[in-house]
């Protein structure tokens, strides 16, 4: 292959580098005014009275009221309100918008809300409101723990995570022929589009969004964008001008999405030998105010929560429940990190009670060709959990590390996880999506609505089509997402686009291919006029989903990771540095490899700071530490040398055989890292493993000697 | 208040007159149209806003315009001359030292402030010296990669120079 699989430069990169690249903020439009949200400063009750302690002479300003349409951000359950009603039911929920041309006038006006206060509920194990149950049954657990020669039982609780993105969220709404123009941050142009039919009741053709270059998203701008569209896209139509709304930090912190937190019980069988018997797990989440995506985060974590091993008896319980917090969202990984991190720690707690090897062990239960997962999907060729598990072993020189480690502060630790490609179940069929290539004179021009969100989309796509149509790179263009130009692709989410959309590009370059023969595209166009040949997903007829009853082929296929990471615990304040990070992932087919491997990486460094450093703190349902001194993320210095092995063990749907790849780190991350300080004697259950919680494993250690700690300290 | 300052700015003279609390950052981003410098958080944390003052690398979201005055400033948009990038920018495009691009930027400009000063040549050096800013997608490896190229080069072309700082 001459295109794929090579190290091509990135599409904008140049741009990207030389201060070129317009983000949302960068744009400005004529007469463009600026718009603001009013939020609730309460986590539940009425809004009882509304105050405007302003002139609102040259303000817009509006509500509920002024809706069109309905009055939702219309994503799956339609229960989230744009503009809040009566009821509040989170801290930071919009109720009001205001729009100025001058921005200081527009932060100076004070609203005072007064409200009528009712007792919120924030602990999510005795939340009522349950949003969504999910259970998954194989072979009969009774059964499994009667065989076994070890129960071992274990709680893990996981908290939020913020994405923080650099870039926050932002949009402008242009009001123009009689409908509305949106120009925003986003992953997701089709569910932005969605939204705003139903919020101003407008036709298809009357709404355009359109994706401008984006400052990272991570999940955080999957949903979100929605809301803030519909919130300036309201203030666009009752002023009659563009209006543009960006988020400073603080209100992006505390207002938007963020992963579910979530607590994890496991009850395990295992024979002496390490052979799971039976796995009983009970997953629950905390969904915050409304439903969002709440549903699907559960079923992918719920899938995922047995990690890729092999059981003949398993149970897995799932419920997603209310509380009076902002509703949380998607954040690379979509549930799996949270219950992969759960099993992980469960694997190695096993292999110490029985005194095993924690790759003897994982080993001896992998999923392989043949094996069946939790819901009975069968692994095929591709499946390559083992392999995965010992190129990572080797390369990382781990025998010889756990030997010259033992006795001293440096401690070295494992995970092994797996990740769906792919819409969930039955997703990628009710998607439908499609893409299209067009023939241009100089070779051809990629249509999709998949964004460019720093993952490498614009090149990786360009790289299949070129390849496929034995064109050069160069000669492929890609199309910004722009929803009256560009199909809808589905959603730039879970690891799908360039194993679905790849795949669909692929098919697409096939056909001109053909269609050119030996044409150069400039006579074909001449003699033939214009050729746009589009795509739709098919479902290979072998994967098949059982939605009622969580039976069958959950996803197409799955990448596997398995991550080493080797920490050193300070014995006098127990920080704990990440000095190295070994990860041998299975990618299908690595399309780019520097990309590839940019985003293991990065979803490496996101994951150590999901394992180590980022904690939401809430006080009355509101994000207390919403800015970058007090929410700590990963620095250059706290970034480890990453060494990424990329194997290609190829699916046969996937393009050239690629399947999806950058969720997985966000999986495996936290339990290598809790695994290792597991070696060195803390047993971590709960993330983030700050110091403050290594130094409390130390002092519940029954076998501690006292002393020794107070002199350490 | 009002006042009148002269800038440098991209070896440009600019005369302003501006109201005194304006940023530098909010000076160059919406006075001047030079959206190449991000504003990723307004309060001096994540870097992002990062350019050149008389040479020093400054969070230009912290430096009032006014405190600038007869000072001259580099912005990404000044960084390359006319037909070819800074050594900088060329190591970022081939190390793909970037992905979603916003704190790219500031990255940069930090890159060519820390050039200038007296960090340590070592990997550990380079990440002290660079750890002012934050990059979400984690493009850390790749960037410090970069960065060292250049100082490889530097190296080559003026050993002297390299073993002074």
């Amino acid at each position: 292959m001459k295109i794929v699989g090579r190290n091509l430069l990135r599409k904008e990169g140049m741009k990207k580098v030389s201060g070129k690249a317009q983000y949302i903020d960068d744009f400005s439009f004529p007469g463009m005014i600026y718009g603001r949200t009013i939020r609730s400063s309460i986590p539940c009750g009425e809004v009882a009275a509304i105050e405007f302690k302003f002139d609102k002479k040259g303000f817009t300003t509006l509500d509920y009221r002024d809706i069109p349409g309905k009055n939702v951000v219309a994503l799956i359950e339609d229960d989230q309100p744009c503009l809040v009603e009566k009821k509040v039911q989170h801290q930071e929920e919009p109720i009001l918008l205001l729009a100025h041309p001058d921005r200081e006038k527009l932060l100076q006006a004070e609203v005072k809300i007064s409200y009528k206060q009712e007792t919120p509920i924030f602990d999510f194990e005795k939340s009522p409101k349950v949003f969504k149950k999910i259970l998954i049954e194989k072979g009969d657990l009774q059964v499994g723990f009667a065989e076994s020669d070890l129960i071992l039982e274990g709680e893990y609780r996981t908290g939020h995570q913020e994405h923080l993105y650099i870039e926050t969220n932002g949009v402008i709404a242009i009001p123009e022929n009689g409908g509305i123009t949106i120009y925003g941050s986003m992953q997701c142009p089709y569910y932005v589009h969605k939204a705003l039919k139903v919020l101003l009741n407008l036709p298809d053709e009357k709404v355009r969004v359109i994706h401008v270059e984006t400052g990272g998203a991570f999940g955080g701008k999957e949903e979100y964008p929605s809301m803030i569209a519909c919130h300036a896209a309201l203030l666009a139509v009752k002023s009659g001008k563009p209006v543009k709304m960006i988020y400073d930090r603080a209100e992006d912190m505390a207002a938007t999405t963020k992963r579910h937190p979530g607590i994890i019980r496991h009850k395990t069988g295992v024979r002496k030998n390490g052979e799971l018997t039976a796995v009983e797990i009970d997953f629950l989440l905390d969904g915050g105010a409304y439903a969002t995506l709440s549903a699907v985060v559960l079923s992918r974590g719920a899938i995922h929560a047995a990690g890729p091993y092999f059981c003949e008896n398993i149970q897995i319980t799932a419920r997603v429940v209310m509380t009076n917090t902002p509703p949380n969202g998607a954040f690379r990984g979509f549930g799996a990190p949270q219950t992969q991190f759960a099993m992980e720690s469960q694997m190695d707690r096993m292999a110490e009670a029985l005194s095993l090897d924690p790759v003897k062990i994982r080993e001896k239960n992998v999923l392989k060709k043949g094996l069946t997962t939790a819901t009975g999907q069968v692994m095929e060729d591709d499946c390559s959990a083992l392999t995965v598990l010992q190129e990572a072993v080797k390369r990382s020189d781990y025998y010889r590390k756990v030997r010259t480690y033992k006795g001293t502060n440096k401690g070295i630790g494992l995970s092994l996880v797996f990740h769906g490609s792919g819409f969930t179940g039955s997703g990628e069929v009710y998607l439908a999506s499609k893409a299209a290539l067009e023939l241009t004179k100089n070779g051809a021009r990629i249509l999709v609505s998949s964004t460019e969100i720093g993952q490498g989309t614009r090149t990786m796509l360009a790289q299949i089509v070129a390849e496929t149509m034995g064109i050069h790179y160069e000669q492929v263009e890609v199309q910004e997402a722009d929803t009256n130009l560009v199909p809808n692709s589905g959603p730039t989410v879970a690891s799908r686009t360039c194993m679905i959309i790849g795949k669909l590009l692929q098919r697409c370059a096939e056909e001109m291919r053909e269609k050119l023969g030996k044409k150069s595209p400039k006579e074909y166009l001449k003699k033939y006029g214009p050729l746009v040949i589009t795509k739709q997903y098919e479902k290979p007829p072998e994967i098949e989903w059982d939605d009622e009853h969580y039976q069958g082929a959950a996803y197409g296929t799955y990448g596997y990771e398995c991550s080493i990471a080797e920490i050193e615990v300070n014995p006098i304040i127990y920080g704990i540095r990440v000095n190295r990070v070994t990860t041998a992932v299975d990618v299908g087919k690595a399309i780019h490899p520097i990309l590839a491997k940019g985003q293991i990486e990065g979803g490496m460094v996101q994951g150590l700071g999901y394992a180590l450093l980022e904690q939401v703190e809430m006080k009355d349902g509101k994000m207390t530490n919403s800015q970058l001194t007090n929410y700590i993320i990963p620095t250059t210095c706290d970034t480890p040398i990453l060494d990424v092995v990329l194997l290609e063990k190829s699916y046969r749907h996937g393009p050239f055989g690629a399947k999806g790849l950058a969720e997985l780190p966000l999986d495996g991350a936290a339990p290598a890292v809790v695994n290792a300080l597991r070696i060195l004697g803390h047993d971590i259950r709960e993330l983030p493993a700050a110091p403050e919680r290594v130094l409390e494993s130390l002092l519940s250690r029954s076998n501690i000697d006292q002393r020794a700690l107070s002199i350490g300290r | 208040m009002e006042l009148t300052v002269t800038l440098e700015i991209n070896e440009k003279k600019h005369v302003l007159t501006l109201d005194s609390r304006t940023t530098l950052l909010d000076l160059l981003r919406e006075e001047l149209h030079l959206t190449g410098t991000k504003k990723g958080c307004d309060h001096g944390q994540c870097g992002t806003c990062t350019i050149l003052l008389d040479g020093k690398r400054v969070n230009s979201c912290l430096i009032l315009a006014a405190s600038a005055d007869q000072k001259s400033i580099t912005t990404i948009e000044g960084l390359s001359s006319s037909n070819s990038l800074h050594p900088l920018q060329k190591a970022f495009i081939s190390h793909d030292a970037l992905q979603c691009g916003y704190c790219t930027p500031g990255q940069i400009l930090s890159a060519a402030g820390f050039l200038n000063e007296p960090w340590e040549r070592t990997t550990e050096g380079i990440k002290e010296g660079m750890s002012g800013n934050l990059c979400r997608c984690g493009a850390y490896p790749n960037i410090l990669t970069a960065v060292q190229e250049v100082l490889e080069n530097q190296k080559l072309l003026n050993p002297q120079k390299a073993s002074h700082s």
